[in-house]
């Protein structure tokens, strides 16, 4: 098994050129990205009436017109208005007036904004040669803002990005993102199938004529804890369905890693979990959301990531020659060969942006602090470490997701920790889920070992067939929680096996998989990072039991 | 040297009549031994660097080539400095000597059948024209080669080798024109029992022609050019002209399932056949009548069309025969993109108004077409051309990198021909098509005929390649032609081909519910160890993308050996199956051994 991560680039920040010369300048700088196979740009409205004269809408029109005996021209009328309500209008005067005022927001809230040249140099290349989709981790609002911003700063193409349609319920805001290239998609749409051939067919138009890259989340929504959600696949499947059916030679799937120091929403993530309901999405909300701008939200690392050929991934696990036999433009449902491909790529792509996702020290801290406040909850204990004792941990925990490799972001001075005054219950609670939330960000490295470690931990022996048992038992159990890429147990299980033998912590011989002696601190590190979601299970199942008792 | 090798293998024979030597010394003579067609037509490049084409058969003979040197240097990156030339001679000491059967052999000769073991006549039917086929033989490499040659005068000698075959367990390999790029024509080298070519040159003779049901029975060896030119003596033709037609014979494109440039107006060659007769180890496959449809359960013609010399040998056929054409038109069209240009193809095709013949050819053919154009005779052609040139590029405001052609051949009375020439530039004049005069037409055809002997030249220096063909529904010509032109572009890049390929595409045939498309290949080879196996690779990868985009396996080629692994997936299990009980059935002891298609 291979965990060598590849060499990863060096950052730079782009923050820094901002605070030397002008706002404006910069806003109305020359921008003239290159385009797909040079391809000539077309209108946004050139495009919706490709999408509605397409023969899939057409079809699928006339189907919906026979089943509920409603006119065509009725239902023509629908496919219109749903479109117009779905699609960008990216106006690059918009953009620009973007580009301003997000200097500027930048500048306040974020020490820094780096971002790694070389990705940037490869998309650029990936994008003249395929059609490219932007695949972001999303943790904030700010991402896709964020994104476009960079692409503009680096001359790149905009992409369209699909959005909520919360985002649309905001006055002007939703105008103004729409402008900036936001497609908005109702959250469920089941079984409207008008709603889905428009959607799908305005997608691939996109694509297909190398309009703008495509980008999307393939986690669905933000993730309130920092921890990677499980992929949805609705629109991954849309993008992929141009290449199987042999209407693009290949297309590049781009994952991008965006980390944040702070995130903005990491308090009302923390209340909305403990039951305060999410704020609506409305203008008015945003400016009072304003006095996010007097906090100090540290710094974003964006990596984008190696732009993955769709081709080189479906080589010999796609027969594209299934779709030979059905006009193409007749909507199909995809075979289960299809699927579990989407599925696996899907998974492996947001392991990818796992794996770029820079780690500060804080990431660590909280991390071990967690572990010791649950610890310290028993009668009897005292609250709180001592300082040497944290730094000495934290050191240890560096090096150890250092060989894990982890992408740690270690400044060379270390600053010492605000301590907070407990306040009440809520308030203290939202600080462990924020910190919760910090520690996530770690959990994708610590992930198999600690899986590991609980499996002996929970094993009647330790045999290796038991610890796999038992390994394989948990992380079926938590295939929800975490990005575990489905049916890879067998490497998931070598891949710690190789981790905790390489940092000592465990001797595996023919037959048996042994603690070592200065592995027991590896062991009971991981077992505890595992704990919270352990504890969290139980008083679930318990709580399920006792009811239906 | 060939002559006399010849009339000493002949010789040696000894029981030959007089006719038959001559006709035998003609073809050995008059054909290359390791390229295409005739030996007195050749091009190269003259002192001046100037490519020429040498004697007297096409067109395009004895002239000079100005552009091509260009053409081909920036094409390819190949140089005239760098020569790669073949193997001039044949060497026979390197040639195994056959494996006979002697009873075999011994009842042979009572039948007065004529034969040969000389290492010249196996090698020579010992394979088809594909790339690594033709370049094995220019470095003088020989595989396993028929053991002997026969040559069957009519019908009833075929009937006594196949038996004689049978009796002694000897495998057969029907040979006709040698043209197959299948791998059809080699031998299996994993053959123990000895191999006899059956080559059926010498049943070519029109038997009868029926003028009042206008049909035509001939002997299966007959040659394309010849079947047509004894035909066109009495005021017919078949008009079934495939590229291959000079040479490939009518026993070729029945097992083949081959299909000719003009099948517009007069079909493919399952359109073309009323009756067939094919000798198999069971005995004599033939209908009882010549009605003109039957519906008689599954048409057995088509077991025997395709079969590939797998169940047995064609030895006549009936075939439609048509008036000649009173009048003849040639006529091009240049669209200012191949996605118009295949619209009006399609359009056409929806029209059901195609002409004889309707092909389009993209950008760099319509380049490659324009470096073949030979120098002018005189000052006011040039001036017209560049007019032209001036015209349709900056006029019409055409990019001359997008640019593509559309050839057109128009049969028939006069009149209907100059109505249907209207109908069909009406229809191209809807999508930007522009007419472009009936010379680029004809040299458009003209250069079908020669194409393979500039496989040739590029041969001489580092190039090699080789055109394949598909069959596709129309909504997806324009997405295969894009995907399998990159794809090969990627492959070479990929296999380490030093310098950018040739990967360029056309559209040969029309018909209702799709499109023949033909891929050209080539690339300049200098820097590798393996080019023809870097060629296979990237071939092999061409042909799983044009799978992958719902292309078939072929439109006419046939799948010989080159194909057969993707059988299976092209027919299904059951399909194979059903002709693999065919195949037991008539052939239980594999005697027609050549392990083609199945």
């Amino acid at each position: 098994i291979v965990i060598s991560r590849d060499k990863r680039d060096d950052f730079e920040d782009i923050l820094e050129e901002r605070r030397n010369s002008s706002d404006l300048r910069y806003a109305l700088k020359c921008y003239t990205p290159v385009v797909y196979k040079g391809i000539s740009p077309c209108k946004a409205d050139a495009l919706t009436n490709m999408v509605l004269q397409s023969s899939h809408l057409h079809y699928v029109i006339s189907q919906v017109s026979k089943e509920t005996g409603r006119a065509v021209d009725d239902v023509q009328d629908e496919a219109s208005a749903i479109l117009e309500e779905m699609a960008q209008r990216l106006q690059l005067s918009t953009i620009r007036f973007f580009a301003f005022t997000l200097s500027k927001v930048f500048k306040t809230l974020f020490r820094s904004i780096c971002v790694n040249e070389e990705g940037i140099q490869r998309l650029q290349q990936a994008i003249q040669e395929h059609p490219v989709v932007l695949l972001p981790s999303h943790r904030s609002y700010m991402d896709f803002l964020l994104m476009s911003y960079l692409l503009y700063t680096y001359d790149l193409a905009l992409p369209v990005i699909a959005a909520g349609m919360d985002f649309m319920g905001m006055k002007f805001v939703g105008e103004m993102l729409r402008m900036s290239g936001a497609f908005f998609i109702r959250r469920s749409f089941g079984g409207d199938k008008l709603y889905w051939a428009v959607f799908s067919e305005y997608v691939k138009t996109m694509l297909k004529n190398g309009y703008a890259p495509v980008e999307f989340f393939l986690e669905g929504t933000r993730s309130r804890t920092s921890k990677s959600l499980t992929p949805k696949l609705g629109l991954l499947n849309i993008v992929m369905d141009p290449f199987f059916k042999g209407e693009v030679f290949d297309m590049s799937l781009v994952p991008v890693s965006i980390s944040y120091e702070r995130i903005l929403e990491e308090s009302l993530y923390a209340r909305e979990m403990l039951g305060v309901p999410k704020p609506k999405e409305s203008t008015s909300g945003l400016f009072k959301a304003r006095k996010v701008l007097s906090q100090n939200y540290g710094s974003i690392h964006v990596y984008f990531g190696q732009p993955v050929s769709l081709r080189s991934l479906a080589e010999g696990r796609v027969n594209r020659s299934q779709f030979s036999l059905v006009p193409r433009h007749i909507p199909k449902r995809p075979s289960e060969e299809i699927q579990n491909f989407v599925n696996d790529s899907a998974y492996m792509l947001v392991r990818a942006q796992e794996e770029n996702m820079v780690l500060k020290p804080w990431v660590l801290l909280a991390s071990l602090l967690l572990q010791n406040h649950h610890q310290s909850q028993a009668p009897g204990q005292k609250p709180g470490m001592a300082l040497d004792e944290l730094t000495e941990r934290v050191v240890w925990l560096r090096d150890l997701s250092r060989q894990y490799g982890a992408f740690l972001h270690w400044p060379g001075t270390s600053r010492s920790a605000d301590t907070t005054p407990e306040e009440e219950l809520l308030s203290r609670a939202v600080i462990v889920l924020s910190c919760a939330s910090y520690r996530n960000q770690a959990l994708h490295v610590f992930l198999r070992p600690a899986l590991l470690a609980l499996a002996i931990h929970a094993a009647a022996s330790t045999k290796k067939q038991e610890v796999f048992y038992s390994f394989s038992f948990l992380r079926n159990m938590f295939s929800n929680e975490f990005i575990l890429v489905p049916g890879a147990t067998v490497q998931d299980f070598e891949e710690a096996c190789y981790l905790l033998v390489k940092t000592g912590a465990l001797q595996i011989t023919q037959q048996e998989v042994l603690v070592t002696e200065r592995g027991h601190r590896t062991i009971v590190f991981l077992t505890s990072m595992l704990d919270p979601f352990l504890q969290g299970y139980q008083v679930r199942a318990t709580h399920s039991w006792s009811k239906s008792l | 040297m060939t002559k006399c090798v010849t009339l000493i293998s002949v010789l040696t024979l000894n029981l030959l009549a007089t006719p038959f030597w001559q006709i035998l010394i003609l073809i050995m003579e008059i054909m290359k031994w390791n390229g295409w067609g005739y030996s007195d037509s050749r091009f190269f490049f003259n002192k001046k660097g100037q490519a020429e084409f040498t004697g007297k058969r096409y067109k395009l003979s004895g002239l000079i080539i100005p552009a091509l040197k260009d053409w081909f240097e920036s094409t390819f990156g190949a140089s005239l400095q760098h020569k790669t030339p073949a193997t001039p001679i044949l060497n026979s000491s390197a040639v195994h000597p056959p494996t006979l059967n002697e009873t075999f052999v011994e009842e042979l000769k009572s039948t007065g059948i004529p034969f040969s073991h000389d290492a010249e006549d196996r090698v020579f039917r010992a394979h088809g024209h594909c790339l690594h086929e033709i370049f094995a033989l220019r470095e003088g490499k020989f595989g396993r080669v028929p053991d002997m040659v026969i040559w069957p005068n009519c019908h009833n000698d075929v009937v006594k080798v196949v038996e004689l075959a049978s009796k002694h367990n000897v495998c057969l390999i029907p040979y006709g024109g040698g043209t197959s790029v299948s791998s059809a024509l080699e031998c299996p080298p994993e053959e123990t029992r000895s191999i006899v070519s059956l080559d059926t040159s010498q049943m070519n003779h029109i038997l009868w022609i029926d003028e009042k049901n206008l049909t035509a029975h001939v002997e299966a060896g007959i040659v394309g050019q010849d079947l047509e030119r004894l035909l066109n003596e009495s005021g017919y033709c078949t008009g079934h002209e495939p590229d291959s037609m000079e040479f490939s014979s009518l026993g070729g494109w029945v097992a083949t399932r081959a299909s000719g440039m003009k099948k517009n107006i007069y079909g493919n060659i399952e359109d073309l056949v009323v009756h067939i007769k094919m000798v198999t180890p069971r005995g004599v496959i033939e209908k009882s009548c010549q009605g003109p449809r039957m519906s008689t359960g599954p048409d057995i013609h088509h077991f025997i069309m395709g079969s590939e010399g797998t169940l047995g040998v064609v030895t006549e056929v009936t075939m439609k025969i048509r008036p000649m054409p009173e009048y003849q038109k040639y006529g091009s069209v240049v669209f200012p993109n191949f996605e118009q240009g295949v619209a009006c193809l399609r359009e056409v095709a929806r029209q059901r108004c195609a002409p004889a013949s309707i092909r389009l050819m993209d950008n760099e053919q319509f380049k490659f077409g324009h470096a073949l154009k030979p120098q002018v005779s005189s000052i006011f052609t040039s001036f017209l051309d560049g007019l032209k040139k001036f015209y349709i590029t900056k006029f019409k405001g055409f990019d001359p990198n997008r640019l593509c052609v559309a050839t057109l051949l128009f049969e028939g009375d006069r009149e209907r021909v100059l109505q249907h020439e209207k109908q069909v530039y009406d229809i191209a004049a809807k999508f930007g098509g522009l007419a472009a005069g009936e010379d680029n037409g004809q040299r458009g055809y003209m250069l079908t005929f020669v194409i393979a002997y500039l496989r040739d030249l590029g041969m001489d220096y580092y190039v090699i390649g080789e055109s394949f063909e598909t069959s596709v529904p129309w909504d997806r010509v324009l997405d295969i032609c894009q995907n399998v032109k990159e794809r090969i572009v990627r492959e070479c890049k990929d296999k380490g081909v030093q310098f950018p390929p040739l990967s360029t595409c056309r559209v040969t045939q029309t018909y209702d519910a799709g499109a023949c498309v033909y891929f050209y290949f080539a690339f300049n080879y200098r820097g590798l160890s393996d080019p023809v196996h870097v060629y296979e690779q990237v071939e092999h990868a061409a042909r799983e993308e044009i799978l992958a985009n719902g292309g078939s396996l072929s439109h006419h080629h046939g799948v010989g050996k080159l194909r057969k692994e993707w059988m299976r997936e092209t027919v299904s299990s059951v399909g194979l199956g059903m002709l693999k009980s065919v195949k037991d059935f008539v052939d239980p002891n594999n005697i027609f051994g050549n392990r083609n298609l199945l």
